[in-house]
């Protein structure tokens, strides 16, 4: 049982500044594998920001971000060599765009895009790779004569789950996700939070989901970071934090959604 | 370098030996050493205007004016042949400017400057043999940041040039990259072959003489240094294959060069004749025929009369 009590990522103190202004502030926090976290917050509380430093995109003023690798045990991810960083972005990890254009190949197939990430890590064998990548579309829900289509041919939610079916194909243990659902309407948006919650569960995949929009954060997470001005400043179990909201701001946020 | 420049009595009296001046050749050739030392690897150099427009052969000009000297033998071709409008141009500028002796046969030439063809006949550890390139990044068609690609060579990641092969085979149900088929080099760096076909590529591969490509409007250089390995990617189920042709060359019967098809009517008449000029006009000489070959005039002048 230790996997379950050794956690996949450290995040400890970070903080990013841009110049005098802050972007976010000792942040930490644990995140074990299968757990689903979900970042809260209005625009410019920090989400976006934290989420980057997190994921390697970008480099944290201070802090460290300490994650369990498959075979080098726990790294601090900003210490590794690019090299070594790029691998595991592409393989242990994966990241959901909000605007799928920003994470699809947009001129190449739906096929190809699933397969680049096998081929990035030595696939070479066109009739597996194409099986692949066929199965990875039947299980985000699209329909297998769609392989061989551009992803600019695909409605916005087929443009999401492409995304997401491209960057699970390589088993990743460590989802970021950046509001996944936003510019989606609502029918759709349900169906790929249906979708995302089985992934999730199947795969036991340990995701990092950023939102404003606290019914995908209830449906989704685990647990919840609720963050103002770059600072948490809630965090605690989901139905906890939602239903009984201690900060004055999370209060604010969770009486301004419509109740049913 | 009193000695390389030109006689007063030469013609070309005000340009320096082979147009360059003797400071921007120096450039060129630490350039060329550094390719040469990273075989495929794109070495930047301050490609200088030449007097004739982009897209010409400015890169190779280039790489052919640092390399030449007065004893050399150039020859230059231009989809395999030596009369075309590109190859007489370049065979004459440096006729011209560095009055070196010009040759269309490929076993006398010691500096050959090609652009899309290898000559068909081996070439030899003293020859040198220079490619005029348009795009010398293979990563181009997916990813366009320059900046991107270059840190995709450092780290070699190179899974995306087998994202652009499998887009073929998906679409075509093969590999339809003919042309600028990209190849791993040395096991290192993918590099672009540039415009030259696929059929050339495996005599890319351990080739005797030294290998340069220069891109004059990106102003890359890069180079194979003799009996590289040089392979060209592909995909297990889908090996890498080479053109063929049902038909010969139609004037010298060879089974093994690479074709050209010539439109002879309206009627759907064509012909095969081999790229080649100076391998097609050797095989001739020799006494081989092909069925369209009705011994006219040996030469490069009896293609055109075969078409008439």
């Amino acid at each position: 049982m230790t996997q379950m009590t050794d956690p996949l990522l450290r995040v400890n103190n970070l903080t990013m500044m841009y110049g005098d202004r802050v972007g976010c502030k000792d942040v930490s926090f644990e995140l074990r594998p299968g757990e689903v976290l979900g970042i809260v917050g209005e625009s410019g509380s920090g989400k976006s920001t934290l989420l980057r430093s997190i994921s390697a995109q970008q480099e944290p003023t201070k802090g460290t971000v300490e994650y369990h690798t498959r075979i080098d045990g726990v790294r601090d991810v900003y210490q590794m060599s690019e090299a070594q960083r790029r691998l595991l972005m592409r393989t242990d990890w994966a990241f959901v765009h909000q605007n799928p254009r920003d994470g699809l190949r947009m001129n190449v197939s739906a096929g190809a895009n699933i397969g680049e990430r096998l081929m990035a890590i030595g696939d070479r064998h066109y009739a597996n790779i194409r099986s692949n990548a066929d199965s990875w579309l039947g299980k985000v829900e699209i329909a297998s004569e769609r392989l061989d289509d551009l992803p600019s041919t695909f409605s916005g939610g087929m443009q999401q789950r492409l995304q997401i079916a491209r960057n699970l194909v390589t088993s990743p243990r460590l989802v970021f996700m950046d509001e996944p659902t936003g510019g989606l309407d609502v029918s759709v948006q349900a169906r790929l939070l249906d979708l995302l919650r089985g992934l999730v569960h199947d795969l036991n995949l340990a995701v990092i989901i950023v939102t404003h929009d606290l019914a995908v954060a209830r449906l989704l997470s685990h647990r919840l970071m609720v963050m103002q001005q770059g600072k948490v400043i809630e965090h605690g179990l989901t139905d906890q934090v939602l239903d009984d909201p201690q900060h004055p701001y999370t209060q604010l946020l969770v009486s301004s959604i419509l109740q049913n | 370098m009193e000695q390389l420049a030109n006689n007063p009595a030469d013609g070309a009296t005000a340009y320096n030996f082979a147009y360059l001046d003797e400071q921007t050749k120096r450039m060129i050739r630490r350039a060329l050493l550094k390719a040469v030392a990273i075989p495929g690897y794109q070495v930047p150099f301050a490609g200088r205007e030449m007097p004739m427009p982009y897209g010409w052969g400015t890169g190779g000009v280039q790489v052919t004016a640092a390399v030449i000297g007065p004893n050399d033998t150039l020859k230059v071709i231009d989809q395999g042949a030596d009369d075309t409008t590109n190859a007489v141009s370049i065979r004459q500028f440096f006729a011209k400017t560095a009055n070196v002796a010009t040759t269309e046969k490929t076993a006398e030439a010691s500096i050959i400057q090609t652009r899309h063809r290898i000559p068909e006949k081996e070439l030899r550890e003293d020859q040198v043999l220079v490619y005029q390139v348009p795009i010398p990044e293979p990563l181009r068609f997916l990813e366009p940041r320059e900046t991107e690609t270059r840190k995709m060579h450092a780290l070699e990641e190179y899974g995306l040039m087998h994202v652009k092969l499998y887009e073929d085979i998906a679409r075509h149900g093969h590999i339809a990259t003919t042309y600028a088929y990209p190849v791993m080099v040395d096991d290192r760096y993918v590099m672009d072959p540039s415009p030259t076909p696929k059929f050339d590529n495996p005599k890319m591969n351990n080739m005797a003489a030294l290998q340069l490509f220069g891109a004059g409007r990106e102003k890359r250089i890069y180079a194979l240094p003799p009996y590289t390995k040089v392979k060209s990617l592909d995909f297990e189920d889908h090996p890498f294959e080479v053109q063929t042709w049902k038909d010969e060359c139609g004037m010298c019967g060879a089974h093994d060069s690479y074709l050209d098809e010539v439109i002879l009517d309206d009627q759907g008449n064509r012909m095969f004749v081999c790229s080649d000029t100076d391998y097609c006009a050797e095989r001739q000489e020799a006494g081989h025929r092909g069925p369209q070959h009705h011994d006219q005039p040996l030469g490069n002048a009896s293609r055109e009369k075969a078409a008439e």
